[in-house]
């Protein structure tokens, strides 16, 4: 069985390496979320604001010209209609809500993109929560327009200028803050990383994906399990909400894109699986891209949600024992894949979401095989890098 | 006898220790400024290893980190420099460094590599108490290093009791809700903390981190534990120093005296 045992670990993946500062913190919500978003208020509150404010279900949507394309019978799953046009809300709703549960008053999150950080910014102008988003001050510059709406939704927009100032200094500096405001703040953390509960946590919200896609596909067609489910990875939130529901069916492959930036062997590139060794990242054991003195690298890709050094303990664990399959997808192909998409389906995906597109080019499936894409986000947030890259 | 245990069984008082990161500013900086520490007069040594990602830790040794990697420094690199500091350095000498670094260059080679050279303990910001228990206790013991735990303000009683169980060195008393190096001053809620953590009557002696950087807040500190730790002050003193071991002796003269 994959599931989180009780110390947090997904096989050898996991755990919460973590200062004792935040044990505290750490400890409340292990204490108390499960029990929490186990009532029915939750539940009521949580299922309300999915269906009624960010519009769920998400279609699934069967391509047809993409099926023609690629010989198979490939569905979208929608997750770019979300409010805040990707699936990062499902999380946001779920921990706002448990936030005010615990009495917190204060929310601080990481953003790389800006998506998660809009997510978050959102959600706390619902709730009439304090916000402070932390963002790598290379990522500022590149992601104004997500910055702007932060600020429009009355978010606190926190420039992280140590290492790289990317998404992995924006997430070192929200614990940082989170240490230095134990008592009133809740981090509200983006994908299924940090330490223990938050992979799982992360995870459970976002298993709504799967969820609704189990009762989609039985209503089209006459069953729950497709022959294939394909997510993009950066930390994984996406990936796995849609694989949640799969993950002890065997006969379902899942498939995970990762981003090879320039190039396995480049020296810019962000495909952990194949370039990282296992390790200790944000609190968790996991794998991730360091060098053999264990200083954590710099990754690269092009699209800025799966610029990251690691994978969440789940995927490590999916990938250690070979039950999910991986591939890693070129800055390139993946932009080639977002035009194609745009040009067969209408749909301008996000560059995220257009690894998982290309991914078909990687794999073998069968003529008659449904295959699952999880259409993570839409590409509006992308403009500037499609304009930038200009190939269309 | 581990120099850690000698020290507080012959002092318990204004027990000082100070903080620096290998390889800063200068890569060849690491024992000449061992030996400038215990010229001037402290009680103990703490070599930070630097680390890319150090999250508990807040601007100043952040950057003393980023400069130290940039130098050169690893923890190959660390050990080549510490062969033979026991002919010139007495002072008990605990190395600080996260997790990661540690378990890439293996656990066992790390802690056997500790002995050789001449080091007495262990703080492991990232290593909680359990994972420690768990997977890395009867190592440390077997090549007789000291393991020191923090505690903060939040830290529950029952918790506290829990480390100072498994400590038999000190404790690292992180002064405030704060990373290193945020705050400076020391107020009365951090004051009825540190008598509350005193009336507790621990077993291990307790130091006092974060927020110390004078002989005001070291000696504040010193009256309600056995001493205090200074780390991003000193790190600010060392940065930009022409006349480094003088001015580190004159630092540490200021602080104790």
């Amino acid at each position: 069985m994959i599931r989180v045992d009780e110390k947090g670990f997904y096989g050898r993946f996991g755990g919460a390496y973590i200062p004792e500062m935040l044990h505290p913190n750490v400890e409340e919500l292990k204490e108390n979320y499960e029990a929490i978003i186990a009532t029915p208020e939750f539940q009521q509150e949580f299922r309300m604001l999915l269906r009624d404010y960010v519009g769920r279900p998400t279609p699934l949507y069967l391509a047809q010209r993409l099926s023609e394309k690629y010989g198979a019978k490939i569905y979208l799953k929608r997750e770019d209609l979300c409010h805040t046009g990707a699936h990062k809300v499902n999380n946001t709703i779920g921990q706002i809500i448990l936030a005010k549960k615990l009495g917190k008053k204060r929310v601080i999150a990481e953003t790389g993109a800006g998506q998660h950080g809009v997510a978050t910014a959102t959600v706390c102008a619902l709730m009439g929560m304090d916000c402070t988003v932390y963002m790598g001050e290379l990522d500022i510059e590149r992601q104004r327009p997500n910055v702007e709406r932060m600020k429009i939704l009355g978010a606190k927009v926190v420039a992280a200028t140590s290492g790289s100032k990317t998404l992995k200094d924006a997430t070192n500096e929200a614990m940082r803050q989170w240490i230095n405001n134990p008592v009133d703040t809740h981090y509200i953390i983006g994908s299924v990383v940090g330490p223990h509960p938050y992979p799982e946590m992360v995870a459970r919200f976002q298993s709504v994906i799967s969820e609704e896609m189990k009762w989609q596909l039985k209503e089209k067609e006459g069953r729950e399990n497709p022959d294939l489910v394909i997510a993009c990875v950066g930390g994984g939130s996406n990936a796995a909400g849609a694989f949640y529901h799969y993950y002890n069916t065997p006969e379902v492959r899942l498939v995970a894109a990762e981003a090879a930036g320039l190039g396995i062997s480049s020296g810019k590139s962000a495909a952990t699986t194949v370039l990282g060794t296992p390790g200790i990242l944000h609190g968790s054991k996991t794998i991730l891209m360091q060098t053999e003195d264990g200083q954590v690298v710099e990754p690269h890709s092009i699209s800025a949600g799966l610029d990251y050094p690691g994978i969440g303990p789940v995927h490590a664990h999916l990938f250690d024992i070979g039950r999910a399959e991986f591939v890693a997808v070129e800055d390139e192909d993946a932009m080639k894949a977002g035009i194609e998409l745009s040009r067969l389906e209408g749909i301008i995906p996000a560059i995220e979401s257009a690894h998982a597109i290309h991914a078909l080019n990687m794999i073998e499936y069968q003529k008659d095989d449904v295959i699952v894409i999880n259409l993570s986000g839409r590409g509006d947030k992308d403009l500037e890098t499609y304009i930038k890259w200009g190939g269309y | 006898m581990n120099r850690i245990h000698y020290l507080f069984n012959n002092k318990q008082e204004r027990v000082l220790s100070i903080y620096f990161t290998a390889g800063f500013p200068h890569l060849e900086d690491t024992i000449p400024v061992m030996e400038a520490i215990q010229a001037g007069g402290a009680d103990i040594i703490e070599i930070g290893v630097p680390y890319s990602d150090p999250i508990a830790d807040g601007p100043t040794i952040q950057d003393s980190n980023k400069i130290a990697l940039e130098n050169g420094m690893s923890m190959k690199k660390l050990f080549e420099q510490l062969r033979g500091f026991r002919a010139k350095i007495n002072l008990p000498v605990v190395l600080m460094g996260y997790l990661n670094p540690i378990i890439q260059f293996g656990m066992e080679e790390f802690c056997k590599k500790c002995k050789e050279v001449g080091i007495d303990g262990l703080i492991v910001p990232d290593l909680p108490m359990q994972q420690y228990l768990d997977e890395y206790k009867s190592l440390f013991e077997e090549y007789g290093l000291v393991n020191t735990f923090l505690i903060s303000p939040q830290t529950s009683e029952k918790r506290i009791r829990e480390i100072d169980e498994n400590t038999d060195g000190f404790i690292y008393m992180v002064s405030s809700h704060s990373i290193t190096g945020a705050k400076s001053g020391i107020s009365a809620e951090q004051i009825a903390y540190f008598k509350r953590v005193q009336e507790m009557n621990l077993k291990n002696p307790r130091l006092i981190g974060f927020g110390i950087s004078d002989s005001e807040t070291f000696t504040t500190a010193s009256k309600y534990s056995n001493g205090a730790i200074i780390g991003s002050a000193f790190i600010k003193k060392i940065k930009d120093s022409k006349n480094q071991s003088q001015d580190i002796k004159d630092y540490i003269q200021a602080v104790i005296n």
